[in-house]
This record gives structure tokens, sequence and C-alpha cells, in this order.
């Protein structure tokens, strides 16, 4: 089942070799640009239509469903409309840098794809400092922030940019905090090393890896600017914050930088921590298998459910065994599971405030992030006798997640008390 | 390097909240001053949607001015009429059936839970929540709605109560269908309450935010949730005990600290008293008439009703607080004065002095705490 897996990979070769030998490093990547140049846009006109449907389904609508089946022709008329709307530009605003931001927003989105593992050999440019890049290209985007509020002339704009900025600078830290547990265990920055290093246990099961997860998404989380950290934005506060005064075209062009990072940030999340484009390690099929056997043996079930049901077990625990699902669906299934995440918290979640922010990140996962890095230190010191060192671990980082909550508790979270009159 | 150190020297930003505004809850401004993110002034400019209602009312017949009261508080149509129906009622002596009275008393409670549950669910909004409770608020919505439709025929603009009733009586099983709506309502309360009042994020968003004193609430005669959260035990219901209210076994629920959650969890707790009230008045509500033979006389000729020259000052008490309808009579078919006190208005004047010290984002969820309606604020 080697073909399917590397099927993409096999198109590229199959593509490199009508050209001469001198050519072939270039059309490389070329290549590589040019699909990605492809997929970026559309990976953002689905992410919408996702994100449309689930949190439509959380509130009791349906979401789009006019234009195409199930409204999926929506993106591709959303993106007609903004084509053709006008381009606004304030007065007063410095027009060169207003056009700039949206364009210096996206870049580095669209660069991020570079050094994504969406298979195996299936990367665009196995850097060796990838994550170094990851991190170089990420921060870029409070430049564009601060741009676009600053080039607007606008106070909600200006207020909104602040935010933006004092937030993105304050995740790095902690963001980058919890990659170096990763960078220690596997010893390489480089992306593909890391996948590598996870095939034995995805480092989401450790004592280090889940805080370090937690940790590198929210901190992503914020970093984007969604709910419940869409500071810079804050529809209910700011009106639209930084991209207030967009409109048109440039105005969609800052929606596809946070939907491109935000679908980054899950893609990254599932490289450093939840085994990449690794199926899992553990003998699943073995649960497929007993999944089965209870399903087929269940009496409450009606028949038909009992077969059918059984029968994809079956498949499933065969499929998983014979390991005939290939990398890069693994990868992209992962992904976009935590893409649904990021909308759940959308849909559920209220907004924090700037200082409640600006805390969470400072006074939470900045110490928790470097108490992180001794527990890692402690798991890999152990790991002649693995369920010691993962106890220890655990021990270490709940104590010191316990302590930090307690210290803190803000005042007035007290239970309240109501009385009636009568 | 000089020792001496220099302040950054930083500026006072002022901005215009609103008109045009995602979460003023229409066209509301509010100038603030900034020192960062920080409120150091506010000042709420209204009258974007001045309309001109006491002076219309004072040029048209008593009961013409029904319609334009629906336009008041847009979300609580029913309760505006009852409050002119009762300052028309105590003008010209008007005595109102008893099925009228229950009727009243029942769309009455029906506007609260719709109110409450609304402005749950905008406060929600104004916090950042991407619809959610807004959306689950108003499925509820809706189902009273359709309820207030079968009765008046319109949904939000009802325009159903008259002085000595209401216009005409409800249709056949509109009783049973409310009265399964109503026994309903808890669980639905409960799962609100679920997804709400126990949220980390909610609890730090609104406790100890836009605290208002008590002693500062009376001063500034704010009624309503706004003033019970706050630990004032003033209800008109049962400080007035106008209608029949006194007929009926509730109890009126009083914050303790009148910070934004307090606000939240009153109208909680009233909304479950308003569901005792209804399932009370549901149960107990007699046949008859729908409106007495005096009050519908002066529906069928609005021209002949000339009250007596005196003046007349009836209060309900609102979703939002004491809604006073006033009125002079000078004999003849117009009233000479027509004055509303709306509760919206009042209660939106003390916003500075709950704002202050606060972030923007407090700003906008004090605001969503008032409860406020542009169209009863400038009317």
């Amino acid at each position: 089942m080697q073909e399917l897996d590397q099927v993409f990979v096999n198109a590229k070769g199959w593509l490199l070799s009508l050209f001469p030998i001198g050519l072939r490093p270039w059309v490389s990547i070329a290549v590589s640009v040019g699909v990605i140049a492809a997929i970026a846009p559309f990976i953002m006109m689905y992410l919408t239509w996702l994100e449309r449907k689930i949190i439509a389904r959380m509130q009791n609508r349906f979401g789009p469903t006019r234009v195409g089946v199930y409204g999926l022709l929506q993106p591709i008329s959303d993106g007609i409309k903004m084509l053709i709307k006008e381009d606004i530009v304030p007065r007063g605003a410095d027009p060169l840098l207003h056009i700039l931001a949206p364009i210096l927003s996206l870049a580095p989105a669209i660069l991020l794809f570079a050094v994504m593992p969406f298979g195996r050999n299936m990367i665009a440019a196995d850097l060796n400092v990838g994550l170094l890049y990851l991190f170089a290209i990420s921060s870029i985007s409070s430049y564009s922030i601060f741009m676009g509020g600053w080039a607007s002339r606008s106070k909600f704009s200006i207020l909104g940019a602040m935010r933006g900025v004092a937030q993105i600078i304050s995740y790095e830290v902690p963001g980058v905090l919890s990659v170096v547990a990763v960078i220690m265990i596997t010893g390489t920055l480089s992306m593909v090393g890391i996948v590598e290093a996870q095939a034995d246990q995805w480092f989401v099961f450790t004592p280090w890896g889940i805080v370090g997860c937690l940790m590198f998404f929210l901190s992503g989380v914020a970093e984007v600017n969604r709910t419940p950290f869409d500071m810079p934005e804050a529809e209910s506060e700011l009106v639209g914050g930084f991209h207030t005064e967009y409109s048109g075209m440039k105005f969609a062009l800052w929606y596809m930088a946070e939907f491109l990072e935000s679908f980054a940030i899950c893609a990254f999340t599932t490289t450093l921590f939840l085994g990449g484009w690794q199926g899992p390690a553990v003998p699943f099929w073995v649960l497929g298998l007993l999944l089965a056997v209870i399903v087929a043996t269940g009496t409450k079930l009606p028949a038909p459910i009992r077969s059918v049901g059984a029968a994809a077990m079956l498949g499933a625990a065969v499929l998983w065994r014979t390991q005939v699902i290939p990398s890069w669906a693994w990868f992209l299934a992962k992904t976009y599971a935590l893409v649904f995440v990021l909308v759940w918290l959308r849909g559920t979640f209220p907004r924090l405030r700037v200082d409640q922010l600006m805390g969470l990140a400072w006074k939470f996962f900045l110490p928790l992030g470097l108490v992180n890095i001794v527990a890692a230190g402690i798991w890999w010191s152990l790991r002649e006798t693995p369920w010691f060192g993962w106890i220890a671990s655990a021990v270490v980082l709940a104590l010191s997640a316990w302590a930090l909550v307690l210290a803190n508790k803000p005042e007035p979270l007290q239970p309240r008390t109501y009385i009636y009159a009568d | 390097m000089n020792s001496q150190t220099h302040p950054i020297e930083t500026e006072l930003l002022e901005v215009s909240l609103g008109p045009q505004h995602p979460s003023t809850h229409g066209v509301f401004r509010m100038n603030a001053t900034l020192d960062g993110e920080t409120i150091v002034k506010l000042k709420p400019v209204m009258g974007y949607l001045h309309r001109n209602h006491e002076q219309i009312g004072e040029g048209i017949t008593y009961i013409a001015s029904f319609p334009f009261t629906d336009r008041l508080d847009y979300f609580c149509a029913m309760s505006n009429n009852f409050g002119l129906a009762l300052a028309i009622e105590k003008l010209g002596g008007i005595a109102v059936s008893e099925r009228g009275e229950y009727l009243r008393v029942i769309m009455a409670e029906l506007t609260r839970l719709i109110n409450h549950t609304a402005v749950t669910g905008f406060l929600l909004n104004d916090m950042g929540a991407f619809g959610t409770p807004l959306l689950y608020a108003f499925r509820e919505r809706e189902k009273i709605l359709d309820l207030f439709e079968a009765a008046s025929g319109s949904r939000m603009m009802c325009n159903y109560v008259r002085p000595g009733g209401v216009r005409e009586d409800v249709p056949e099983a509109w009783l049973e269908r409310a009265e399964k709506l109503v026994d309903g309502y808890p669980a639905f309360l409960d799962e609100f309450e679920k997804l709400l009042t126990e949220n980390e994020i909610i609890r730090q968003r609104c406790q100890h935010v836009g605290i208002l004193p008590k002693e500062l609430a009376i001063n500034a005669s704010a009624t309503g949730p706004l003033l019970r959260a706050s630990g004032v035990d003033y209800d008109i219901r049962k400080v007035d005990g106008y209608s029949i209210y006194s007929r009926f076994n509730f109890r009126v629920p009083l914050g303790t600290v009148g910070d934004v959650y307090d606000r939240y969890y009153v109208r909680i707790l009233e909304m479950r008293e308003s569901v005792k009230i209804l399932q009370q008045a549901l149960k107990e509500i007699p046949t008859g008439a729908a409106i007495s033979p005096k009050g519908l006389a002066m529906v069928k000729a609005p021209r002949t009703f000339r009250p007596p020259k005196g003046e007349a000052y009836g209060r309900i008490e609102s979703p939002k607080g004491e809604l006073g309808f006033y009125l002079v009579s000078d004999g003849t078919p117009q009233p000479y004065r027509y004055h509303i006190r709306a509760p919206s208005f009042v209660n939106l004047t003390i916003l500075e002095d709950m704002c202050l010290g606060h972030k923007v984002a407090d700003v906008i969820i004090i605001l969503g705490s008032i409860d406020i309606v542009m169209g009863e604020v400038d009317r």
C-alpha cells in the first residue's frame, strides 16, 4: 500500500522526470510553490464554510444552504462579492501602508506552509531549522497588524492594533517555551525529525507533552486572534479592531491570513505533539476488533445496525492493521480535528478582557512553561524506567499547575448569595 | 546617562463609541475619554432616535397612542400598552373586566420572560460570545412571540391592551398552549444557566465590574433589575400592587454586590418568579368578557371619551424598571400633557459612574447589563 501513501510524491517525481536533469531542482521548487499557492486559498475558503456550518449547528441553525449543495459554493460566491466591492481608503489614511498591511499579513501565513509536513516525504522544504523558521515567520504578523491599524487612521484601529501587538508579543513567549521541551527530547529543529521521533509514542501522551500541547495550541489561538482571545478584533468593543477600515478584497486578505494561520496552528500542533503524519503506535486495531465483537453481539441493537456496525469496525481494524491509511490522511484528519476544536471554542466562549489575557500569558503560561522544561528533563533522565519517569514528571507538573492556579485565583470568584424579599 | 527619570508622556484618547457601533444597542453614542484602555470620562449622547412621541400623543386621542407605545421599548410592547392603559383608567375611572386583568398580567409576565432572556443573550454577545447564547434565547423568544401573534395578530407590535381590559379575547386553546410553554420554561432556564452561570470566563468578566452602590442607585432613581441587583427591595408589583398582582404568590430576588453578574443573575431569578406568576394566573383565569363595557365603549368611539379635568400617573414594573405614563386632561378627547417616564432613559444616566476606572471592554458589558432599548430612551 505504499503507492497510495506516496501518490503525491510519485506524481511529482513523474512530473520532474519530464524535464532535463539540469532543470529539475528549479522545476521542483516551482511545483512545490505552485501547489502551496493553489491549495492555500482552497483551504481558507473551505475553512470559512466549515466554520459557518459547524457554528450554525451549534446554534440550532443550518448555516449556508443556498449556493450549491450544502452551501458548498458559498465561499466562491463570497469571494466574488469581496472582489466586486468598493475599495475604500479612509481620508487621512496612508494609502501605501494601508494596502501593504494585509499583503504583509497574508505572505507569512502562506510561507508557513513551506515547513508543514503533510505526509511522509511530503514537505516543501525540510529545513534543519524548521521550528525556528516557524516562529520567525509567524511573528511577522504583529508588524502587519500594527501597520494596518496605524495606516487606517481610526481610533478603533489604533486600539485594536495596540492590543494585537501586545497580545502577539506576550503569547510568543509561552509558545516558544512549550516547544523547548520537544527540541530537548528530539534534539532537532527539523519538522521531519520531530515527526519521526514520535513513531513510538506521540508526545501528547507524555505529561510534559500534554501540557506543552495545550500551551502551544492556546498560544497559537491567541496569536491568530480567535475567540476567546480575539481582543484585537473584538467586534462588540472595537467594531473590527485593526481591520475596521478595510473593505473589499483587502478585508478578504486579512481574513485569508487569519484562517490560514489558524490552519497552520492546528497543523503544527499536530506535527509537534500529535505525531504528525504517523498513525497511532498503539495497536488500536485490537480495539476495533473488540468493538466489532461487542456491536455484533449487542442484543439491544436492531439487526441491520449490528451487521453494518460490526462490518465497519472489522473493516477499520483491518485497515488499521494493514496500515493502508496513507500518512497524509492521518495528518489531515488530526489537523481538521483540531480545526473543529478551534471552531468549537469560538462557538461557545465569550471573550476575555485585555488584562486577564495578559495575566494568563505572563502569570500562568510562562511559569508553567519553565516548569514544563524541567518536567521534560525529569522524564528524559528517567527513561530507563518509563513508568517512574512518567509519574515523577506528572507529579511535578500537577503540583506546579495547582500552585499557579491558587496563586492566580482572582479574589472575586466567590459563590454568590441571593436573597428574596417577599 | 542622566540619572533623572522622566515620566513617559501619554495622551488621553477620545473615542466616540457609536452612534454606529455593533453593541450600543441602537443609535446610542458614548463619548469616552481613554487613558490607554481605561475609561477616565464618559458622556452618554442620546437623541439619535428621537421621534416626538410625547408631542404626537398630545395631538391625538388617548387610545390612538397605543400603537406608538409599542414602538417605545419594542421588546416589551405588551407591558408598554399595559402602562398607558393603567393611566387612562385612572384618569377616566374605567373599571377593568376580571378576565382582562388576568390576560394583561399573563401578557406582561410573558413579556418579562422575553425581555430578560433576550437581554442575557445580548449581554453575552457584547462579551464576545459568537451568538450562541443569543440564539438559544431567541429560540425561546420565538415561541412566546407565536403566542402573541395568535392573541393579537402581531409578533412584536402587539397593540393589544386597552383601557378596561384587552382588545379581544385570546383564541381557542391559547391558554393551554401558554401553559405548556410556561411549564417548559424552567427546563430552558436550567439549560441556559448551565451554559452561563458557572462559566469561568463569564464570572471573571462580570463579577466586580460596574458596581452600582445602593445609595447611588437610589439617588439616581434607578429602577428595575438594576436597582434590585444593588440590593434595594423595590418592585412596583409589590409596592404599588397595581392590577391584580397582590393575588399572586411570588418573591422579589435581590442581589448583594450590584455588579454585572448580579444583574444577570437577578434577571434569571426574576424569570423563575415570573413563571410562578404565570402558572398561577393561567390556572385561576376566569371566563367572561375580556373588556369591560365602559372600556369597550371607549374603544368603539374614542372621541367620545372626554375624561374630567385632572391628571393621572399610571406606572408598572416593566422588565426594564418603572415605566410611568403621566397624563393631564383638560376635558377634551386629547390629553393636554402626555409624558413618559422611561426606565431605560433614567437608568442610563448613571452609566458614567459605573464605568469610570474600567476598561473599554467593561463599558460595553455594563451598558449591556443596564438593558436599554433606544426606542424608549429617545422616544
